[in-house]
């Protein structure tokens, strides 16, 4: 337990950040342009702490492997950002969504980096419309706001079904201007392989140039992990296709606790699987979940009919139908946070009400949105009388008006018009409240290693609330780690340059071509994309929506039988030396291999159900998750001991001084 | 579904590339385009061969990674998507699908279907953004409203996502669709404003020397820009630029 | 202004510029064409003010020049241009899919219509030049209809001014409306203007046929 120390200022906890960084080292601006950074990862997290590094004037590096930093994930998140800005006047406040995010997460998180999560959030709004990101706004030209899932207040900000799109193209132009200065160098198209340590302390990484297939060293000062989650352990997620763990997972293989790997998001809203073919899941936004409203049938003979084509949505009666949110959760409906209408979704589709022809899908239905939509809309527009088909067509143009692009993704990918028949939604992964752990200071158990965003475990506990990956991932890039990475890299002003023709730098770059050349030579019949989807069923089974001792044990086998299998029979053509993908791809599915394991070791270590870890010997008679704050409040970090089945588990227990533990009810 | 697809191959940026004949089957019309390419791959792979390289990573139509001349046109025939999100249904059984990388000098072929578009990042760091300080002591972000409209529109700008279609539908393999598309959202925002006249001076200058074409008019970038990116911005930066030469 | 003069946006202004000022000149020429299908005589005097006016022969005539010379040269210029930025050519390129052939081919149609320019100068400024100074015949108000009348009898002649008309409405058709999105126009009038510009490209062409058909079919009889 000694290892663990949060490093958590003393005081009050409204008091505590403001008090750390008034009490931090700095370092002068002379000497910040004599220490290096390497950065790796350029989506919010990343991209916000290279740029405000730069322009403090650090010398920065950044790693990203898409061609552009403007590409990372962190553009495809759309409903948007919470801040606790008060702007709607309905009662929020920095503390209230602490207490939300605190309460939302089940009750695993850091209570002082939650607070101050919740303190920063409006500097981030404040910071992104100076930077020109176009938020939405209302008639009178001020900032709009609508709701998400586990709150009763209205905080979150968007820019339409684009906000994390338009607030990475933020952090990217900060980076731009960085990069126009000299200050940042940027390493496009370029995977981090390695993590260096000289004396105990990260100095550098080994990345390959995806172009050319060239094995760099680079040396810096400190290392930065903005990575990412790790969703695509489960091969089938709403990341992107290249989004990977191996950045994290190596820095665990060098010493970095990884924290709570079994905490993992599955979101309620994403178009469900329509083959064998299926490369990614596509979400669709959880703000839907305002005006859409979820059910299926009443009846298993209507539910069946509906799935042999024989019977349409539309023509079942009100009556006929089971709003099972709105049934078991009258406080907050449709709103309850993902983990919990993930669950019930799965619940009713597995008492085989489904919908599609899978039976794993479920009906989010606008049409009673449109219709009050439209009769406002024809008062509004002076309409007296107005007829049925009016009050459609009005309605229709509402709902396109607010969520015009999700609804045209639906019907490009599903060929169903949403307007029209209800849209088919069904849970699947799309977020990792797991990560490397991290201190207050967001640095990892490695010295001069940091983790920002999702590739962290800091701030969700085990369950997420909607639009606040974004604000995690700003808050940390622009507001925390520049601050708290200086208190560390004070110490470091006499260092000079960290040269990299060392041994320590020697020895990771021929573990990293020794990795590389071990996956040429296996030489076998199966491609990597055999074993990601493999793995990924294994995952999905057994590691998903909700899990039970027996299952994790067989997953934790099959896990490592399949990993072993891997490395004997995956087949990759071309070379090292050039552009190779399957190369990459492999790397990757090597670290998720190893990765799974732990998942399913820390899951069947867990004897609790909390957020989106869902242990079915744990819970309630109505099904509810059934927590046990006596064992099992403690975050669970992970040391790497050779093989995952052998990590060792240090407890950081968590306090709880400014919130009562409760049972969380969204009844 | 049976398909004959026809691919540029190429090994690296110093090759000499040519076109591929691949026959392929069991194609389902739920498929994206690129599960369908993702199939061929697979059977590339299982005979030992190198599958076909090509540029993806959301898969949801949103990063812009994903590019393709798809039957002579950028991301396919279908509108407002990108390759993506094309899916097999827009096509007919025993079609001939002819499948080319972006073309033009400012986008070089990296690797078969791949090219670099990094030509796209130069221009903005040319000046694609507002000189602001990111420590977070900015004014209240309600201090200053904006007129919905501006708003709006400089929202609409901002959804390009860089994808390069509007060069490669261009036959000048102009830029302007996607420079004047940044251009028009700072020039949209009293934030923007400040910095206006330096900011589409170096952005021109930039893209001009990126070697990319000259804007003739035509409007196929707005047709095939996945993001349904206005012409009305290349008439704005093309406004901003002229007044801007003025002052500047 | 250095970088000005190099930019890709200046040079397209030289060339909305340029063929603005072309397009007013066209309405100029047509008018006086016209009248000669309705009035010989009010023919003869536009002629003949136009041809020894000395601001128009020593000022406008060599803007006019400058005018086209500098339209076809930065438009062969730009199209060199363009054709570099993409200098490997798709195999297959549908570019009939998102723009019209008009617009994609303004390098033909303006080809065309300089080539037929260099008829024109020949059947009347070349006839001008060897009139006025070479021979230094007298001033005739007179002459230019029964002139431009004789042209026309040949009936290939007459052929060859239609197609070009044609062309000439095609690169119409797209340059007018073009010019002012070039320079930075696009707003609500745009839609008024690209109907203008229709009408524009059918009207002045078509007049211009008329012409040259009416003369053919009507000759002097002597």
């Amino acid at each position: 337990m000694g290892i663990l120390d949060s490093k958590v200022p003393s005081g009050p906890l409204a008091d505590k950040w403001t008090k750390h960084k008034n009490e931090i080292n700095l370092v002068n601006p002379a000497n910040k342009r004599n220490i290096d950074i390497i950065v790796v990862g350029t989506g919010l997290a990343g991209g916000a702490a290279a740029a405000t590094l730069a322009e403090l004037g650090y010398n920065v590096k950044t790693f990203c492997y898409q061609d552009s930093p403007r590409r990372a994930h962190s553009i495809a998140a759309q409903g948007g950002i919470n801040a606790a800005k008060n702007y709607q006047g309905d009662g929020d406040s920095p503390y209230r969504l602490f207490y939300d995010t605190v309460k939302g997460g089940d009750y695993r998180s850091r209570e002082a980096n939650v607070y101050r999560l919740a303190e920063e959030s409006v500097n981030i709004i404040d910071q992104c419309v100076a930077q020109g990101v176009p938020f939405a706004r209302e008639y009178g030209g001020m900032l709009d706001n609508r709701s998400f899932g586990g709150v009763l207040v209205s905080r979150t900000f968007y820019a339409k079904g684009q906000t994390g799109q338009q607030l990475l193209l933020g952090a990217y132009s900060a980076m731009n201007r960085q990069i126009n200065r000299g200050k940042i160098q940027a390493f496009n198209r370029h995977e981090m392989l390695d993590i260096v340590l000289v004396d105990g302390k990260a100095r550098g990484i080994i990345a390959r140039d995806m172009v050319t297939g060239e094995i760099e060293r680079h040396g810096a000062h400190a290392v930065v992990l903005a990575t990412g989650g790790y969703g695509n352990v489960f091969y089938l997620s709403t990341n992107a296709m290249g989004s990977n763990v191996t950045a994290a997972w190596r820095a665990h293989r060098r010493g970095a606790f990884f924290a709570n790997p079994c905490f993992t998001q599955i979101h309620p809203t994403c178009i469900p699987v329509s083959g064998d073919h299926q490369s990614k899941l596509t979400l669709m936004s959880e703000s839907l979940r305002n005006d859409g409203r979820i059910w299926v049938p009443r009846r298993l003979e209507d539910a069946k009919a509906i799935r042999e084509g024989k019977l349409k949505p539309t023509q079942l009666k009100e009556e006929d139908r089971d709003y099972y949110l709105e049934r078991r959760y009258p406080a907050f409906g449709n709103l309850v946070p993902r983990d919990v209408a993930s669950r019930a979704a799965k619940e009713r589709c597995d008492a085989g009400f489904g919908v599609n022809k899978t039976g794993e899908a479920v009906y989010l239905d606008f049409s009673a949105a449109i219709q009050r939509y439209g009769k406002e809309k024809a008062l509004t527009s002076g309409l007296k009388d107005p007829d049925g088909e009016t009050i459609t067509r009005l309605g229709e143009e509402v709902v396109e008006a607010k969520y015009g692009n999700l609804f045209q993704m639906y019907e490009k990918i599903v060929d169903e018009n949403p307007y029209k028949t209800p849209m088919m939604i069904y849970p699947a992964v799309h977020y990792t409240m797991g990560g490397l752990w991290v201190d207050y200071n967001l640095q990892t158990t490695i010295p001069g290693c940091y983790c920002a965003g999702e590739a962290n475990f800091s701030d969700h506990g085990a369950n997420r609330l909607g639009a606040s990956a974004l604000m995690q991932g700003l808050a940390d890039g622009y507001f925390v780690l520049p601050y708290t990475i200086g208190d560390y890299l004070s110490k470091d002003i006499r260092t000079g340059k960290i040269a990299t023709d060392t041994e320590a730098f020697d020895k990771a770059e021929a573990d990293v071509r020794g990795r590389l050349q071990q996956l040429l030579n296996a030489r076998g019949d199966k491609s990597v994309d055999y074993f990601h989807k493999k793995l990924g069923k294994i995952m999905w089974d057994k590691c998903g929506m909700s899990r039970n001792a027996e299952g994790l044990k067989e997953a934790i086998e099959e896990i490592a039988a399949l990993r072993k299998e891997f490395y004997a029979n995956v087949r990759i053509p071309g070379g090292m030396d050039e552009m190779n993908t399957e190369l990459e791809k492999a790397f990757r599915v090597a670290d998720f291999l190893e990765l799974g394991e732990l998942f399913a070791k820390d899951g069947l270590h867990r004897k609790e159900s909390c957020g989106g870890h869902f242990r079915e010997e744990y819970q309630t008679e109505d099904g509810e998750a059934l927590r046990d704050d006596k064992n099992f409040k403690y975050v669970a970090s992970w040391e790497y001991k050779g093989e995952p089945k052998d990590a060792v588990l240090h407890k950081e227990d968590l306090v709880f001084e400014n919130i009562e533990l409760k049972t969380r009810s969204y009844k | 579904m049976k398909l004959l697809l026809k691919i540029w191959r190429q090994q690296n940026a110093s090759s000499k590339g040519k076109f591929v004949d691949y026959p392929i089957s069991g194609i389902e019309g739920d498929m994206s385009f690129l599960e369908m390419l993702d199939v061929l791959n697979q059977q590339l792979i299982d005979k030992g061969e190198e599958p076909v390289v090509f540029d993806h990573d959301c898969r949801e139509g949103i990063c812009g990674t994903c590019s393709l001349q798809i039957n002579g046109e950028p991301h396919g025939p279908d509108r407002l998507i990108t390759t993506c999100q094309l899916h097999m249904r827009m096509f007919k059984d025993g079609d001939t699908i002819v499948i080319e990388p972006f073309r033009a000098k400012a986008f070089p072929v990296i690797k078969d279907l791949m090219v670099d578009r990094s030509a796209f990042d130069r221009i903005q760091q040319a000046g694609g953004y507002i000189s602001v300080n990111t420590s977070g002591n900015t004014v209240d972000a309600n201090t200053i409203p904006i007129e919905k409209t501006k708003a709006d529109d400089a929202f609409n700008a901002a959804a390009c996502i860089g994808c390069g279609a509007c060069v490669a539908a261009c036959k000048n393999a102009s830029a302007m669709l996607f420079t004047s598309a940044k251009v028009s959202q700072f020039a949209l925002l009293p934030q923007g404003r400040v910095e206006a006249t330096q900011r589409v001076l170096s952005m021109v200058r930039q893209m001009d020397l990126e070697g990319f074409g000259n804007c003739t008019n035509t409007g196929a970038c707005e047709v095939e820009c996945p993001k349904g990116i206005s012409l009305e911005n290349i008439a704005r930066m093309n406004r901003e630029y002229l007044m801007a030469s003025v002052k500047g | 202004m250095s970088g000005f003069a190099k930019s890709s946006i200046a040079r397209k202004v030289v060339m909305a510029l340029s063929g603005l000022f072309l397009v007013i000149f066209l309405a100029l020429h047509v008018t006086i064409n016209f009248t000669s299908v309705l009035s010989p005589d009010t023919f003869n005097a536009w002629s003949h003010f136009m041809g020894y006016n000395l601001l128009v022969q020593y000022l406008m005539q060599p803007i006019l020049v400058a005018g086209v010379v500098v339209h076809f040269v930065m438009g062969i210029a730009l199209e060199i241009q363009n054709r570099q930025a993409r200098s490997i050519r798709y195999a297959r390129y549908n570019g009939g899919a998102n723009a019209p052939w008009v617009s994609r081919n303004m390098i033909i149609t303006g080809l065309v219509v300089l080539a037929f320019l260099g008829l024109h100068m020949y059947d009347f400024w070349a006839h001008e030049m060897v009139y006025k100074y070479l021979e230094a015949n007298p001033e005739d108000p007179t002459r230019y209809y029964g002139e431009t009348v004789e042209k026309f009898h040949p009936i290939w002649r007459t052929g060859l001014y239609v197609v070009a008309f044609v062309l000439l409405a095609l690169h119409l058709w797209h340059g007018f409306a073009s010019s002012f999105q070039t320079m930075g126009i696009n707003n609500k009038y745009s839609a008024a203007i690209r109907s203008f510009t229709r009408l524009y490209a059918i009207v002045v062409p078509l007049l211009f046929i008329i012409v040259a058909l009416y003369h053919h079919f009507n000759p002097i009889t002597h």
